[in-house]
């Protein structure tokens, strides 16, 4: 949006950074590194919080435990709909995952200082989405323990990865998505750590961030160094974003089944896994808003730019539901237009259409300023958002299959108990550590946003 | 303010993350190595029985053809073990005192299996059929080593799925007319290999069908 049509009458609408001008540097440190360092005034909501989590988190253990005593016959998945709860689920969180590194890595090879304020809560969104994601395939497999057999590894049964199963792709995936943005969030975080250091007044916090902070002096070789790897690992990072989405498109590809090989996959699913993670990021980015107090480093502007970026991927993805469908009847397949009415007119035909509403017509209202800066309207189009992308997987991968070649074959699918209790335990393992980093990490990259404040304060340049 | 770290703290800090990492490669290569050794394959270890039974005495020595025991080896998935009566077609007559063959005279008389501990455990995943591999011209040789030759009996080989394949990859040279399939000491003179080629012919053993997956796991 240009600087034109922002609303003057709040603070940060006209800087770069959306903060106001004006703001004191140690107010960014004050309302950021204080927090750890005198949790006091959230101990108790954040005690709520994290009892809530391990209760999930407990919920995951237990199904998990079921999994893997009683094997994958616990799942509602059958002969042909084998793919079931397990791969929607590693595929909603995967999509999730990736729009932390958009906003962190391509925001900051765009110079743009407003993703100062979101980008370490993105990619520890990040970070704990792609463990949800990888921790499906392992138990989806038949003997979960032997999940490392889809690693390259020197073995006595002469076995290599089978690159024409899914389950390598998914091994290197989740394994390349996870190692690139754990580099990229600690060395983004290296110079907050030291700072957090310089804050803490107990001896073990000291200890603590100084290990984390590698020493770090604020030299300005250091900063030099800094600076070259930061940008190094962002732009490794870009084309993971893409590889990975439109990867696991192509592992849809693999599979002879109608329905998941239309060729406009990798871009739809690029933007959906982005368009599912920004819902995520404006979830996440409200809830500490509020939990800190955050009103003026996460300023109405930022929800308003989120809100932008939540339509313009909207859209994108709801090009890929309109190319797939009008692909399906341009094709002339017979088995083709069947899937495809099965999604739009069949028993699961609940899941295409709440994707549409979720996703297509409710997004819509971001069309007005006033309610992608209203929290509340922003957060309520977000969920749905969420609920939407897990209703558009449903319709990508679990349709398909109950509407096999051989009319005898047709039949339904519907999770079981347990499907569902280790889907809802996932959020507990993505809420427990992202509790603990709550509590321990500095959730806004204070130095990054310290640095556009006075950049863009007329002093001396960076 | 004192210094938080002492001076030698940076130099603590690299050795931590050298043993670390040094630890976790060391670790992986141990697993490797580990994984070969006889420890996890068994190789040469011989295994306690209820009766000390001497391959080398019987086989070697008194020549008795395996099919005489394994008497299921060349129809049956497994080569079966002997019931008591065929231990006693010799020992009713021989050694009928001995007191390393009470357990087998038991045996017989409260009609109750010898219940010999196994030797080689293939997962259960795997599906291998001796009667495929014996009518295939494998010998007993090629997987069981020189048995006649075991006063007790031990894995010869590791019996790995890399084992496994080295054959499957290519089977001609390892293969031998079905006559001498038992004999511990078959030898040929001419080309193995092109034996090999003219008895898979013979025997119908396609060599591209031996690698898929479903050969072995099903």
């Amino acid at each position: 949006m240009s600087r034109a049509d922002a609303d003057p009458h709040y603070p940060g609408a006209d800087t770069p950074h959306f903060l106001p001008r004006q703001m004191p540097l140690g107010e960014v440190s004050d309302r950021v590194l204080a927090i750890p360092v005198d949790f006091a005034p959230y101990r108790r909501a954040w005690w709520a919080l994290f009892i809530f989590s391990c209760l999930l988190l407990g919920l995951f253990v237990a199904s998990a435990v079921v999994v893997l005593w009683r094997g994958p016959g616990v799942y509602g998945n059958d002969n042909l709909v084998n793919w079931g709860f397990p791969i929607l689920n590693y595929m909603w969180w995967l999509g999730i995952g990736h729009a932390g590194t958009f906003i962190s890595a391509m925001l900051l090879l765009l110079d743009r200082p407003w993703r100062n304020s979101l980008n370490r809560l993105a990619e520890l969104m990040t970070i704990m989405a792609v463990v949800c994601a990888g921790i499906y395939p392992i138990l989806h497999l038949g003997r979960p323990w032997l999940f490392y057999w889809s690693a390259p590894y020197p073995n006595t049964m002469e076995l290599g990865p089978q690159f024409k199963s899914p389950t390598a792709w998914d091994f290197f995936a989740v394994l390349g998505y996870l190692l690139v943005s754990l580099m990229f969030i600690y060395i983004g975080a290296i110079p907050d750590f030291a700072s957090a250091r310089d804050h803490a007044r107990k001896r073990r916090y000291k200890v603590f961030y100084g290990l984390l902070a590698l020493g770090w002096r604020g030299a300005s070789s250091h900063w030099a160094h800094w600076r070259r790897a930061y940008r190094f690992v962002a732009l490794l990072a870009i084309p993971l974003v893409f590889a990975v989405s439109s990867g696991y498109s192509f592992l849809l590809d693999l599979a002879p089944e109608t329905g998941w090989h239309s060729t406009v996959f990798p871009p739809y699913f690029v933007a959906g896994a982005i368009f599912s993670g920004f819902a995520l990021v404006i979830v996440i980015a409200l809830g500490l808003r509020r939990f800190f107090g955050w009103q003026a480093l996460i300023t109405v502007r930022h929800l308003d730019v989120l809100g932008v970026l939540l339509l313009a991927s909207g859209w994108m993805t709801a090009y890929g539901y309109f190319a797939d469908t009008f692909i399906a009847f341009y094709s002339g397949k017979e088995h083709e237009i069947t899937v495809t009415m099965a999604r739009l007119a069949g028993p699961m035909a609940w899941s295409w259409w709440a994707a549409i509403f979720f996703n297509l017509v409710c997004l819509q209202a971001l069309w007005w300023p006033q309610v992608r800066r209203n929290g509340k309207a922003l957060l309520a189009i977000a969920v749905g958002v969420l609920i939407g992308m897990w209703c558009e997987r449903w319709m990508l991968i679990i349709v398909p299959p109950t509407r096999d070649y051989l009319t005898s074959m047709w039949h339904s699918f519907s999770p079981t108990l347990w499907d569902w209790a280790l889907f809802i335990g996932t959020f507990g393992l993505f809420l427990v550590p992202f509790c603990l980093f709550m509590r321990l990490l500095p959730m806004i990259s204070t130095f990054e946003v310290k640095e556009a404040l006075h950049r863009y304060r007329g002093g001396a340049d960076d | 303010m004192a210094q938080l770290f002492p001076r030698s703290a940076d130099m603590w800090f690299r050795v931590v993350l050298f043993l670390l990492f040094g630890g976790l490669i060391a670790l992986f290569a141990a697993c490797v190595v580990l994984q070969r050794s006889d420890y996890r394959t068994d190789e040469g270890w011989t295994v306690d029985q209820p009766v000390p039974f001497s391959h080398e005495h019987h086989a070697g020595v008194l020549r008795i053809d395996c099919r005489y025991c394994h008497d299921n080896v060349e129809t049956s998935a497994v080569a079966g073990l002997p019931p008591t009566h065929t231990c006693m077609s010799c020992h009713s007559q021989l050694w009928t005192g001995a007191e390393m063959l009470a357990p087998v005279r038991q045996s017989l008389a409260q009609g109750e299996p010898l219940r010999w501990n196994r030797v080689i455990e293939l997962p259960d995943y795997v599906f291998f059929h001796h009667g495929v591999h014996v009518n295939a011209g494998v010998g007993c040789v090629e997987c069981h080593g020189q048995v006649d030759r075991m006063p007790l009996m031990y894995k010869a080989k590791p019996l790995t799925m890399s084992g496994c394949l080295d054959c499957h990859q290519d089977p001609a040279p390892r293969l031998r007319p079905r006559e001498a399939v038992t004999d511990m000491n078959w030898q040929y003179e001419g080309d193995r290999r092109a034996l090999g080629e003219a008895l898979m012919r013979k025997y119908h053993v396609r060599a591209g069908n031996l690698t898929h997956c479903y050969t072995c796991h099903r």
